[in-house]
């Protein structure tokens, strides 16, 4: 019987998902040698006309990691798609958009200009930028389009299956691997990932207040930690209550705080929502000025609530930003607004 | 309440289409005491009882919008006369927060609005509601399901071309639900 074929790919990422392939260590042996691997860009020379020239579905299961950014991403999630039977989203990029995905609160042309121009070190007096198409020595290379927003990959394509994290165990990948291979699949859609909360596994459960009653909001590099009290009891914005658990509570055995990167469990539909209200309605406060004194602890709502899950978050894009690069009409005041 | 379209005016142009959470002990009687007073105030407002305004889960606020609301009232009881002692406390610390993330996302402060209107206060949902339509009137459409449409152009040319040549994909075969495999 021909070993089933797998496909890993990456798309807007950093490739710490593809070093968790390479962490399964000398268990990646035994997944080797039970399938065909037709594509891994980061390690090994296949082609894209090659998966091009597989039949439809002729992939058993395709691991894509990273968010839909680009034209060439775009149409990739579509060919893997096509080719093959489970396509499954790994990682926090290609399940919820994850830091790539932060780029949603600015304009495309900002963010060029800024990388290409005014970044402090970057020397570019011409203002050169990419450009989609030019020649040289006869050739004409051709370079993918960014896209203006930053997409999960089940909002181009459907998605079987999700394997969140930043980046996934090898814990986790290896249940979902061998969860595959032995056909003992959940029904589409699920989360391979236990639905619950991770204060629920942390080590540090016992020591959280019922009652937190912030007082004040630090963040983790502003204060001394406390390497055996909940983060929450340090006033420090842990995202463990709002994030699913899976991960083994590994940041918080690293004495840093949980910053949410499995995203929500099944029941939520807004991460970033759901751990405002949980942290808010803690505060100790009750009149305006000394809420406002205590939330003042927590400058970026968004980039803090966010950090993972902003394409796939309920608002998904700053609202005033342009589909085509011109911006629409201005919300609040400081916009500019160009006809 | 999905396919409704926004409420036309008298020359059939657009105004705001409000969602209002009242809690069920002041804000939503006050509402209606305005009714049986038969005290009139503009009709833009889809109102959503709830037990408290500390039950209003930042989520429905952020769904409102992007189902389509051009603004989100909150009505609750004054300070201390919580009929559970700390809901609007619980509302109020996380509108604070609330309303200064949606404006980091471009969501102008005027549309999210919170007030304490009493049981005995009909007259007060008529000044608010009056007053928040016209601010958002002024402020226009919020139009986020449209601004999603618009945002996804850039996509719906590859998917259409691949919904024409992709045949339909053969079924595959049930799988057990009772084996659920998590790590």
């Amino acid at each position: 019987m021909p070993k089933p074929k797998v496909a890993f790919y990456w798309c807007a990422s950093c490739g710490g998902c593809e070093e968790t392939v390479v962490d399964l260590a000398e268990d990646i042996l035994g997944v080797v040698e039970k399938v065909d691997i037709v594509l891994w860009p980061v390690a090994m020379d296949f082609k894209y006309k090659d998966v091009e020239a597989l039949p439809d579905q002729g992939i058993f299961a395709t691991l894509l990691n990273g968010a839909i950014r680009s034209t060439e991403q775009e149409k990739m999630a579509h060919l893997l798609r096509r080719k093959s039977r489970y396509l499954i989203a790994y990682g926090s990029c290609a399940c919820t958009g994850g830091i790539p995905a932060l780029a949603n609160q600015f304009e495309r042309e900002q963010i060029l200009q800024f990388n290409y121009e005014e970044a402090p070190s970057v020397v570019n007096e011409a203002k050169t930028r990419p450009q989609l198409a030019f020649e040289e020595n006869g050739r004409q290379p051709h370079l993918p389009e960014l896209h203006q927003v930053v997409r999960a990959l089940d909002q181009v394509v459907s998605v079987d299956y999700y394997i969140p994290g930043c980046p996934p165990t090898p814990k986790i990948t290896k249940a979902a691997v061998a969860a595959l291979l032995d056909g003992r699949l959940p029904p589409k859609g699920a989360v391979l990932a236990p639905d619950i909360a991770l204060c629920e596994e942390c080590p540090r459960r016992d020591s959280k207040p019922t009652d937190v009653a912030f007082t004040e909001f630090k963040r983790s590099h502003q204060k001394l930690l406390d390497p055996q009290l909940c983060f929450l009891a340090q006033g420090v914005v842990c995202m463990g209550p709002a994030t699913r658990q899976g991960c083994g509570a590994q940041c918080i055995s690293g004495n840093m705080p949980c910053t949410g990167c499995f995203g929500g469990t099944d029941r939520v539909k807004d991460q970033g929502a759901k751990m405002l209200s949980s942290l808010c309605a803690n505060l100790a406060a009750k009149d305006e000025k000394e809420i406002d004194a205590v939330l003042a602890g927590i400058p970026d709502p968004v980039g803090t609530f966010y950090r993972y899950g902003m394409a796939r978050s309920l608002l998904r894009r700053k609202v005033n930003l342009s589909s085509n690069g011109s911006p629409m009409a201005a919300e609040v005041t400081g916009t500019k607004r160009t006809v | 309440m999905e396919n409704e379209t926004p409420p036309p005016s008298a020359n059939g142009s657009w105004t705001p289409r409000i969602i209002a959470f009242f809690c069920n002990w002041c804000t939503y009687t006050a509402a209606d005491l305005a009714g049986v007073s038969r005290v009139k105030y503009a009709a833009n407002t889809r109102t959503v009882r709830l037990m408290c305004s500390g039950r209003i889960d930042p989520q429905f606020i952020l769904e409102a919008f992007a189902k389509g609301a051009d603004g989100v009232l909150i009505g609750g009881c004054h300070p201390n006369d919580c009929h559970y002692a700390e809901g609007n406390y619980k509302m109020l610390r996380r509108f604070r927060l609330l309303r200064r993330m949606l404006k980091d996302m471009g969501i102008a402060e005027d549309r999210l609005r919170l007030e304490w209107i009493s049981a005995a206060e009909g007259e007060r949902v008529k000044s608010v509601i009056n007053d928040m339509v016209q601010k958002i009137t002024a402020l226009g459409p919020l139009n986020l399901p449209e601004r999603c449409e618009a945002w996804d152009r850039e996509v719906t040319r590859l998917e259409q071309a691949a919904a024409q040549t992709t045949p339909p994909l053969p079924s595959t075969p049930p799988i057990p639900t009772s084996e659920v495999a998590h790590a």
